[in-house]
């Protein structure tokens, strides 16, 4: 593959999941989404470079804030719209909403509502993989609020001990809500945190999607060559709208806008689009941007669920 | 001849059929693979079945519970084990918010087809944090299976159930139901879910003992059969799907109906089955009703207090006769030593 094709593969996913989640944003206030958001932007490269990194059969599992690692995998773009608006067509046919994203098919395994809850299920899906001898890998995305959770050190404490074919992903915004990490903990290293159960770990910095993708490439050979594993990666990154909902709140204080600047500077969508020629660039842009209006389309259109959907899949 | 078995050795021959027949049972906890192999209900099983599909586990319940339902999530269907209830309390997030949940939430697109095996201890000073009954906690939640079995025949086929079935189910047994012998075919079969059996046919009241206090309406029936009163005595087996029918025709016959509990009655097993009897029953009965379990109070380890903490056969033989008689002469009977508990000598 060349270095042409990666470059605007990357670009595509990255430009789509901004755009779909711009529009999310743009729409939020006509009620027609009535699910809590937690958009991703700003944070979409680390999504990008490690799903790009990744095989169909491999399986990720996010958090609630996970529109970018489902779109990255592969998740289906009409049937995560078509959630977000409570439809029957949606990916949970209206029943999960925009914290629990799932397709199976696709491998997202779904997404939680409380902080660290998924980590567990993603070990124990790679727990699953290596005894059946398959060649797939788990990554288990989570934020730093992750970290404080107490199933964030079980969870990594199984995982080494029983050497798993999974890559953990911290996505290190600093901020749970608008509490900062150091207000948190004493000591914020958590690459040192990771060693000290037993696995390798890499602080990947600047948002960038090129460096995170051949991190964890490299890493993911290792496990499926050399039975390698887990290998845990903190991808500092930034999240440039509230925690939940569509607007900025630098108004509110807990951090600045000075703090973001180098964040904005540095947009990693803005990069990759610097480094694709423009016809070609257009072209992207253009596609992407008819997927995301039929997207929206066909969740305005798709009927809600008719009311036997209650009692359905308990 | 019918065969004997123990409650544990049931449990042991459900695991190792249901692990012969499917590769995809797993079955781990702290100490399976210990050399006391959880009162018995794992031995030879890691020999046999080699230490990926039985392994002990760090001291993760939170954790471990997670990784259970990620393995669902892949195909497998693992059994995770607690040698007590009480831990669980650290599981609930997992539990409740992701095994439950997760069909639904999900659209259908995964299940979770974990059993969570847990002991509610008893006597020899199990105390505060050794003995708590906390099943109605589970019961509360839709997407939930809750089962208790009372007998070796129902520990082999309700677990023979709750490993095949899809759904998530916490699987309930007691320390000193392990105790307990009775006919256990070899052959491999089911118990169905929601089906309670009648252990005891009777026309003046409806007695519905959970888990252990089966054993101790068992005895309160013989106790009142000294008196005159004849009563007909109900093991709900599943707690969740719950056989309301059975016991509310039961009910609807005696008019009279006590539900004793291995727990607290506040919220409890009782309650529930009391209210959706009642809702059933209601403008077609003068229904009388009684709940009964443990004392509104944390477990004592002293045996004094211990013995006023558990309803026993006579307690409950008390309680039925003056629902019966309709007043509170608190009679109690003589206590018979063909009646009474086994001795548990602990440690554990």
């Amino acid at each position: 593959m060349s270095n042409v094709s990666l470059n605007e593969r990357l670009y595509r996913s990255l430009y789509r999941i901004r755009r779909v989640e711009e529009t999310i944003a743009a729409i939020y206030s006509t009620d027609k989404i009535k699910s809590p958001v937690h958009l991703s932007i700003g944070q979409e490269a680390v999504a990008v470079g490690v799903c790009e990194a990744l095989k169909p059969n491999d399986v990720v599992f996010g958090t609630y804030r996970s529109h970018a690692a489902y779109l990255a995998k592969g998740g289906d773009l009409k049937r995560m719209i078509a959630e977000l608006y409570g439809k029957v067509t949606g990916c949970a046919k209206g029943k999960g909403g925009s914290m629990h994203l799932v397709d199976v098919a696709h491998g997202v395994m779904g997404a939680s509502a409380v902080v660290g809850t998924t980590i567990a299920n993603a070990v124990g899906y790679a727990y699953a993989l290596k005894l059946r001898r398959k060649d797939s890998v788990v990554v288990s995305f989570f934020g730093d609020g992750g970290t404080d959770e107490g199933v964030f050190h079980e969870s990594m404490n199984f995982a080494a001990l029983k050497n798993l074919p999974i890559v953990f992903i911290c996505e290190n915004n600093y901020y749970a809500i608008h509490t900062h990490l150091l207000k948190r903990h004493k000591d914020a290293n958590l690459c040192e945190r990771a060693r000290s159960y037993g696995m390798a770990a890499e602080q990947l910095r600047n948002n960038d999607v090129f460096q995170i993708y051949e991190r964890v490439r490299a890493a993911l050979d290792d496990i499926r060559l050399r039975h390698g594993g887990p290998f845990f990666f903190e991808c500092p990154t930034y999240r440039l709208k509230e925690h939940v909902g569509p607007g900025d709140d630098f108004h509110l204080g807990y951090r600045t806008a000075l703090e973001a600047d180098p964040w904005i500077k540095n947009d990693p969508v803005k990069r990759l689009a610097e480094m694709i020629e423009h016809p070609r660039r257009r072209q992207i842009e253009e596609e992407t941007e008819a997927e995301i209006r039929a997207a929206f389309a066909f969740a305005e259109e798709s009927p809600f669920p008719e009311a036997e959907e209650l009692f359905t899949d308990i | 001849m019918e065969r004997l078995l123990s409650y544990v050795d049931a449990i042991r021959e459900a695991t190792d059929q249901e692990m012969e027949r499917d590769p995809s049972v797993v079955v781990f906890g702290l100490d399976v693979d210990d050399p006391k192999a959880i009162q018995g209900t794992t031995r030879g099983l890691v020999e046999k079945y080699g230490p990926e599909r039985v392994f002990g586990t760090p001291l993760s319940e939170d954790g471990m519970t997670g990784v259970a339902i990620g393995m669902a999530f892949a195909g497998l269907r693992p059994i995770h084990i607690h040698i007590r209830m009480d831990f669980l309390m650290l599981a609930m997030n997992q539990l409740i918010n992701v095994a439950a949940k997760s069909r639904y939430m999900y659209g259908g697109q995964l299940q979770v087809p974990i059993v969570v095996r847990s002991m509610i201890g008893k006597s020899w000073g199990q105390g505060a944090q050794h003995s708590q009954g906390l099943y109605s906690f589970f019961m509360h939640v839709p997407g939930l299976k809750v089962v208790a079995p009372t007998t070796p025949y129902d520990a082999k086929g309700c677990l023979i159930q709750a490993i095949r079935d899809n759904d998530p189910v916490m699987y309930v047994e007691h320390r000193i139901l392990h105790f307990q012998k009775g006919p256990v075919p070899e052959a491999s079969y089911v118990v169905t879910p929601g089906r309670g059996r009648i252990t005891a046919e009777g026309s003046d009241v409806t007695l519905v003992g959970i888990s252990h206090m089966q054993i101790e309406c068992l005895r309160a029936r013989r106790y009142l059969e000294s008196v005159g009163i004849d009563a007909e005595v109900i093991d709900p087996v599943w707690l969740s799907p719950l056989d309301i029918d059975t016991i509310a025709a039961s009910a609807r016959k005696t008019g009279r109906l006590c539900v004793v509990d291995n727990g607290w009655t506040t919220c409890g097993a009782g309650a529930e089955i009391i209210t959706q009897v009642t809702e059933a029953l209601q403008g077609i009965t003068g229904l009388r009703v009684r709940r009964l379990g443990f004392a509104l109070t944390t477990c004592p380890p002293t045996p004094p207090l211990e013995d006023l903490y558990y309803p026993n056969g006579r307690a409950i033989a008390s309680a039925v006769y003056d629902l019966v008689k309709e007043n509170e002469d608190r009679w109690l009977p003589d206590e018979r030593t063909d009646l009474q508990e086994i001795e548990f000598k602990g440690p554990f």
